[in-house]
């Protein structure tokens, strides 16, 4: 039973974005801080660090995540995904990416990543999702901005977009 | 906002669990999904030296079905409860009080034993566990106890655990055939509770459970009353559970969410009674 000591940092090895990563952490560390201060990806934002606000929200094994309330420890071989491994390739937008800059989903960008993971993870499992269904998605995220509207519209369009291009491949491939 | 330190030990068997508990008593914490204990720790209300991570310890990640109750293990996680198939058969008030409880972003990690350990006075899945007469499975290195949810809940927060204690898990009684209703105000979906009632209604009369009032959750029993008399009994129990003004509500507004909610859910629970 490994016992990790408070005055010493210890290795913590986890995918993130598909990708092998590696770096030291106190046992006390917040996954919110690992991902941003020891590997340096600063898409993840960090609001109230106490889960309330949403921003920092990442998928973790695939399920929405706080990774405020998270311990880096906790991810050891974890599945992790932030905002960064969301764009196909550099300089293309995801669908769902594109629809929020169609619809002005985002104003200052600090709710932005934390929604946009929460969404990414609910399209994944739920294709056809319902109006009822995304707010209720959103209402564990706060958004001063925007007045959340945009956003729900950004939703719907994309999660009828991609439903639309998984019917399109499907005829493609038979 | 950042936790202060501590040694942190991932067990992977319930007696390691047992055995650090025993060790370090009140200078330990154990940490299911963390999303009651984690907001705790960052704003530093909890400062434990060793913190026991129980996630990784199989035997409790389990929801045994036994028939007469379900047993709801320490490693359960909400989203997993809500997703056994089972849930609304076996237990149809859990099914309508869990999608309130936290936000799908945090159901996702938190546990329903981590949750009645907390025991926030707000909180969904201690209110359905005193509704449902359950029944709180502890452990030590010493001894295993068994105590009922009204006995393990003392007061805002606090419980009946002793230092040496975990929660193995927690036990639901399924009764058939029983009418159930669940309703709460909260300033933002999956927020704290202001008021959140549970109903039962069973062949004899009317149970009613609040959480957010009180600085726990508190029942009343009644008979199957109707019409002015339950308004009188309904308005008796508003002022009974000494609400509070705070920052969210005044506690005129909770005692009259007591009335008009607890009024909806009763008539709810005594539709779906057969
Ligand atoms: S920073 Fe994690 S929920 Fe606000
Ligand atoms: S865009 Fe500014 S908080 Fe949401």
């Amino acid at each position: 039973m490994p016992r990790l000591s408070a005055a010493q940092r210890h290795p913590v090895r986890f995918r993130l974005n598909g990708e092998a990563v590696e770096g030291i952490a106190e046992p006390r560390m917040l996954l919110a801080d690992f991902i941003r201060h020891e590997l340096g990806r600063t898409g993840t934002h960090v609001g109230c660090e106490h889960g309330v606000c949403g921003a920092c929200t990442v998928s973790i094994d695939g399920t929405m995540a706080r990774s405020c309330l998270t311990l880096a420890a906790q991810v050891e071989g974890c599945e992790v995904r932030t905002v960064e491994g969301l764009a196909p390739e550099p300089g293309r937008l995801s669908v769902l990416q594109a629809a929020f800059r169609r619809h002005h989903a985002l104003q200052c960008g600090f709710c932005t990543a934390g929604i946009l993971m929460s969404l990414d993870v609910y399209l994944r499992a739920h294709p056809a999702p319902t109006e009822p269904e995304i707010r209720e998605v959103l209402s564990g995220h706060l958004c001063r901005c925007t007045g959340y509207a945009p956003i729900v519209r950004a939703a719907m369009d994309a999660a009828a977009e991609l439903s639309l291009s998984t019917r399109q491949e499907d005829v493609r491939y038979v | 906002m950042k936790p202060a330190p501590f040694d942190y030990v991932q067990a992977e068997t319930l007696d390691e669990a047992l055995a650090v508990l025993a060790a370090e008593g009140s200078d330990a914490r154990v940490i299911a999904g963390g999303q009651s204990l984690m907001p705790m720790l960052n704003m530093r209300l909890a400062r434990p030296k060793v913190l026991i991570d129980v996630m990784r310890i199989g035997s409790l990640a389990r929801v045994d079905d036994g028939g007469d109750r379900v047993v709801v293990g320490a490693g359960v996680r909400q989203a997993a409860l809500l997703a056994w198939p089972r849930l609304a058969a076996k237990l149809p008030l859990i099914a309508l009080a869990l999608p309130w409880t936290g936000h799908a972003q945090t159901r996702s990690r938190g546990t329903i034993c981590g949750s009645v350990a907390h025991a926030d006075p707000s909180a969904e899945m201690p209110l359905c566990l005193i509704a449902l007469d359950g029944e709180v499975h502890l452990r030590s290195a010493r001894r295993r106890r068994v105590l009922p949810a009204g006995d393990y809940i003392t007061g805002m927060m606090s419980t009946a655990r002793d230092d040496d204690e975990l929660i193995e898990a927690v036990a639901f009684r399924v009764r058939p055939g029983r009418g159930c209703g669940f309703r709460e105000v909260a300033r933002r979906h999956g927020d704290f509770a202001i008021a959140a009632c549970a109903a039962i209604a069973h062949a004899d009369g009317i149970r009613l459970a609040v959480a957010g009032v009180a600085d726990r959750p508190e029942l009343r029993d009644w008979p199957d009353l109707e019409g002015d008399a339950l308004d009188d009994a309904l308005n008796a129990f508003a002022y009974d559970l000494d609400a509070r003004d705070d920052i969210h509500a005044t506690a005129r507004y909770r005692r009259d969410l007591v009335r008009q909610i607890g009024r909806d859910v009763i008539d709810e629970a005594r539709r779906c009674r057969v």
